[in-house]
């Protein structure tokens, strides 16, 4: 029974990177031919020349954070939750909190095939979600976009990710409050001093999960010699 | 020109892709439901993973959907839909269309503006800063989580529980921790070093929603209302969202 279990999880293994590889690469080759088939269709193709020049004035920095993101969120995805969740996007304000919610609900554990399924059947849940509501919302967008920008309901909208990261904190930080409370504290005073970068703060990400992940491991080596 | 955007051909295009998309996720939930059921999890557990999924989604897509009607008005509805729902991020899409149309000469994004050329230039460019995440996954996720998983061998000779698990939430909590201080931050300091004059609304949704979340613990943990579980982020969420109105 074991064997076969084991046998059967290779083999899942092995579809999952076949079919994400594919899936992504013709995903990656429909987002690159579609501005060229738009450009048919409105006589103009695009401006290779302008498209060099702004590359390398925005580009570069979400090139090397792409590289960094894919290395962090990878681990805490899984193998088909990472091709799926790098084809759907919306990382950190959804797909990532998302998993980790339910892997929680789960109590599975990373590493473990159970974890790996859980993230992939998390994140295909929450991209098809977005698709399904961002679809209805574009067919409906005449009816709805008086509602949806009304100034009523405006700092509602505003706020999805305050009021996402609230709720994950009181869970989270009270699993570890010893390890929350310095990278919050730096993060705190590093915002009050420079507040300018609150537009990088999804840059600024990586030096405070850095900073909780080296207090985790030290609280961790402690706790192993004990 | 927005009109021409806004064409049924464009439409078309836009709508393949997205729907290509979907299929996909379909493909991957089956599979994995299948393989949940295969190796003998519960099946109450596969199903709240869904669940929770789906309500969690719920308020953010909405939060998206808003960043697809920001868009339309300068680059027309199909486009900005299709970006938003295949590897777009809110906090990207806006800069990089702004970057590109200074780059291609219009000044700012602007619908008065917009061209042919400008279209199709701004619509590779945002395709192409953000696609790294898919080219990395297409050569290096295998590797990389056969290589995080390690051999079976070598982990049963590691026994206790490992510190991958504590690696993730530390690193979550870092991420948390990067925002709630960008919120403070602002509100402190925004509007010049120490004057307290920022947006106090933010850390107000994020208290509320944090107590809500605490409510709904204790009745799920406490109460062992674990049905509740799958709508908690959502409802606090909901609650938060709705303090932000009245504040």
């Amino acid at each position: 029974m074991e064997e076969n279990k084991e046998m059967y999880l290779a083999k899942y293994a092995k579809a999952t990177h076949r079919i994400g590889r594919i899936t992504s690469l013709v995903t990656l080759i429909m987002l690159l031919g579609a501005p060229f088939a738009i450009g048919a269709y409105l006589g103009a193709f695009p401006n290779l020349g302008a498209v060099g020049k702004a590359f390398l004035s925005v580009g570069l920095v979400w090139t090397v954070s792409s590289i960094v993101e894919f290395l962090v969120y990878t681990p805490m995805l899984g193998s088909g939750g990472g091709y799926l969740a790098f084809i759907t996007g919306n990382l950190i304000n959804m797909k990532i909190p998302c998993a980790m919610n339910a892997r929680d609900i789960a109590e599975t554990k990373t590493g473990t095939p159970e974890n790996e399924i859980i993230s992939t059947l998390s994140i295909a849940t929450s991209s098809l979600v977005t698709i399904v509501v961002l679809a209805i919302g574009v067919a409906l967008l005449v009816p709805l976009q008086p509602i949806l920008q009304s100034e009523t309901l405006a700092p509602a909208f505003a706020n999805v990710v305050p009021a996402l990261f609230g709720a994950m904190a009181y869970q989270y930080f009270r699993k570890m409050p010893k390890i929350a409370v310095i990278p919050l504290a730096i993060m705190t005073v590093l915002f009050i001093f420079v507040p300018g970068l609150a537009s990088s703060t999804s840059i600024l990400v990586m030096p405070a999960g850095a900073i909780s992940i080296g207090l985790a491991y030290l609280s961790y080596r402690k706790r192993k010699k004990a | 020109m927005l009109e021409l955007l806004n064409s049924p051909v464009i439409y078309l295009i836009c709508g393949l892709i997205v729907l290509f998309v979907a299929v996909t996720c379909v493909i991957y939930m089956v599979r994995a439901y299948r393989a949940g059921i295969a190796i003998g999890m519960d099946k109450g557990k596969l199903n709240r993973a869904i669940t929770s999924s789906a309500t969690f989604s719920l308020f953010p897509s909405i939060g998206i959907l808003l960043g697809v009607i920001a868009l339309s008005g300068s680059l027309g509805t199909p486009w900005p839909w299709l970006r938003l729902s295949v590897i777009g991020a809110l906090h990207y899409e806006t800069q990089v269309a702004q970057a590109a149309s200074e780059a291609v000469g219009i000044g700012g994004l602007s619908a008065e503006h917009m061209t042919a050329e400008a279209f199709s230039t701004i619509a590779l460019l945002m395709s192409l800063c953000i696609m790294w995440g898919m080219v990395l996954s297409i050569f290096f996720n295998k590797k990389y989580t056969a290589k995080l998983s390690g051999s079976p061998e070598k982990k049963k000779e590691n026994k206790g529980p490992g510190f991958g698990d504590e690696a993730m939430a530390a690193m979550f909590i870092g991420l948390i921790s990067a925002y709630l201080g960008s919120y403070i931050g602002g509100f402190v300091s925004s509007k010049g070093r120490f004057t307290f004059q920022g947006d106090l609304t933010p850390i107000i949704v994020c208290v509320v929603s944090a107590l809500i979340m605490g409510i709904f613990t204790y009745f799920t943990k406490k109460k062992n209302m674990v049905w509740l579980e799958s709508f908690s982020i959502a409802g606090s969420m909901f609650v938060g969202m709705l303090v932000a109105v009245f504040v």
